[in-house]
């Protein structure tokens, strides 16, 4: 049986990515906010997910305005970068997983989700940068990843709710797969940011950091936040925020934060950045039960070192 | 007929890009769509004006994108990640795009962000109605029952709307 062994969330700020692409990533502003991927690109080489789930949207790279599907699954083998004005991201094709995903938009659509099923489709920015920020700039991605597009762009996204229970649905989907496949679900998108028209610029940490607390604490509370309350405080782009709401629909309902990364700002952005595992009782109990113990205390281990990282 | 107003309309500097706007933009954001070939690019670039034809603008849209006027095309129905393409075949980022709608130079923009962004105090609402909710907001984000406050916030926007 497949099973989702962690969540991820970060933000897919497109300058993140030309910063990469240009080799800028050791010049002090940059490194301020690569840095603070480094624990997150070891946790992720440890985690060795088989396959990966990103929630992103696209940036009128595969949808323009004739048509905007709200939630858009993957299903195609692969999916090539695509050329956002100033050339296709020098980054490797993104391989899919079709015969999960396939399984994925069945199980959801019976689950009263109607989806959009795309076999074809390039990604841009929103996908490839949060993966360059846990995977780094391999030859080829270590492994396949399902892109769920969902719309921020045209007014009104869905909302926090309807993403926290597509996200409930994704992880019914993936536990009544039968291959033994070990599934991270990455949300990306935000932090509070807003790009567009004179209030460009605007940025409330407050507002992250609350959002960020009660996304590992308190998620229901975050999916009551209207709309109007994302664009005001966290910006008209703030909104993106909702796609981080699937990622935690996917996780149990207890989970254990074992890293947290804040800053602002990169471009217009603030990034946020956060890896969830479902909760794992004391390592002594863990490690009393555990066919494996060794690998649970490693685990505890880290999380005690994240944790000193985030009381900084 | 007139557009629909909608509580988003009292965020002040911001054009909620809706389905009334994305109508009366489709022009826009087509253009801006066809400049993601490279061929395209270069034949705007070569004749703007001449290449515009092709998409339909009214005579105000086709001026806004000759002035690269960012903050007219949002206004009138253009989109910020549709329009950012134009921004790139020009050369610029969304941040050199963004200090340009906030009217600041690169130097000060730039300067602002690093010094933590434009803050929220004082530009949550245009009626003013909404300017003190930071506590309210921080109601809503810490406390377990915020429904009352929510509703308040809410009936406050919708009643300065009239």
């Amino acid at each position: 049986m497949a099973r989702i062994i962690a969540g991820v969330s970060s933000s897919h700020v497109p300058a993140i990515g030309a910063a990469i692409d240009n080799k800028q990533t050791e010049e002090p502003y940059w490194k301020r906010v690569f840095s603070g991927f480094e624990k997150s690109k070891e946790w992720m080489a440890q985690a060795k997910p088989d396959v990966v789930i990103l929630i992103y949207n696209d940036h009128a790279s595969a949808f323009s305005v004739e048509m905007v599907p709200t939630f858009a699954l993957g299903c195609a083998a692969e999916f090539p970068p695509a050329d956002e004005g100033w050339g296709p991201r020098p980054v490797p094709v993104v391989k899919g997983h079709p015969q999960l995903a396939a399984h994925i938009a069945q199980s959801v659509i019976l689950d009263e989700f109607d989806i959009t099923v795309v076999n074809k489709m390039e990604v841009d920015h929103g996908l490839t940068v949060p993966m360059n920020l846990l995977f780094g700039s391999p030859k080829e991605w270590p492994c396949p990843v399902i892109p769920l597009a969902v719309n921020v762009v045209l007014y009104p996204p869905p909302t926090g709710h309807r993403c926290f229970m597509l996200g409930r649905a994704i992880r019914k989907a993936v536990e009544s797969y039968p291959e033994d496949l070990r599934v991270v679900v990455f949300g990306t998108g935000g932090m509070s940011h807003q790009i567009s028209g004179p209030r460009a610029g605007l940025i409330n940490s407050k507002f992250d950091k609350a959002f960020l607390d009660n996304l590992t604490k308190d998620p229901k509370k975050l999916t009551r936040i209207p709309h109007l309350e994302y664009m005001r405080e966290a910006g008209a782009e703030g909104i993106e925020m909702v796609m981080w709401l699937v990622m935690r629909g996917a996780l149990e309902d207890k989970v254990d934060e074992v890293y947290r990364f804040y800053t602002v700002p990169a471009s217009n952005t603030a990034v946020g950045h956060i890896i969830l595992e479902p909760h794992r009782r004391s390592a002594k109990k863990a490690a009393g039960k555990s066919k494996k113990p060794a690998g649970k205390m490693k685990r505890a281990a880290a999380r005690a070192k994240t944790a000193v990282l985030r009381s900084r | 007929m007139a557009r629909e107003q909608h509580d988003y309309d009292d965020i002040p500097g911001t054009f909620v890009f809706d389905q009334d706007r994305s109508r009366q933009g489709f022009g826009i954001n087509m253009f801006c769509m066809s400049l993601m070939k490279d061929d395209n690019r270069k034949a705007f670039k070569a004749n703007e004006a001449e290449y515009l034809k092709k998409f339909n603008l009214t005579p105000e849209q086709t001026d806004a994108v000759l002035k690269r006027d960012y903050n007219r095309m949002l206004e009138l129905g253009g989109n910020i990640y549709f329009t950012a393409k134009l921004g790139a075949t020009d050369g610029h980022s969304f941040r050199h795009l963004a200090a340009v709608m906030t009217g600041s130079s690169q130097d000060d923009y730039a300067n602002m962000m690093l010094a933590g962004g434009r803050s929220v105090e004082g530009n949550r609402s245009r009626s003013g109605k909404v300017a003190k909710s930071a506590k309210a907001a921080k109601k809503l984000a810490k406390k377990p029952a915020k429904a009352k406050s929510k509703a308040k916030t809410r009936s406050k926007s919708r009643s300065k709307r009239g």
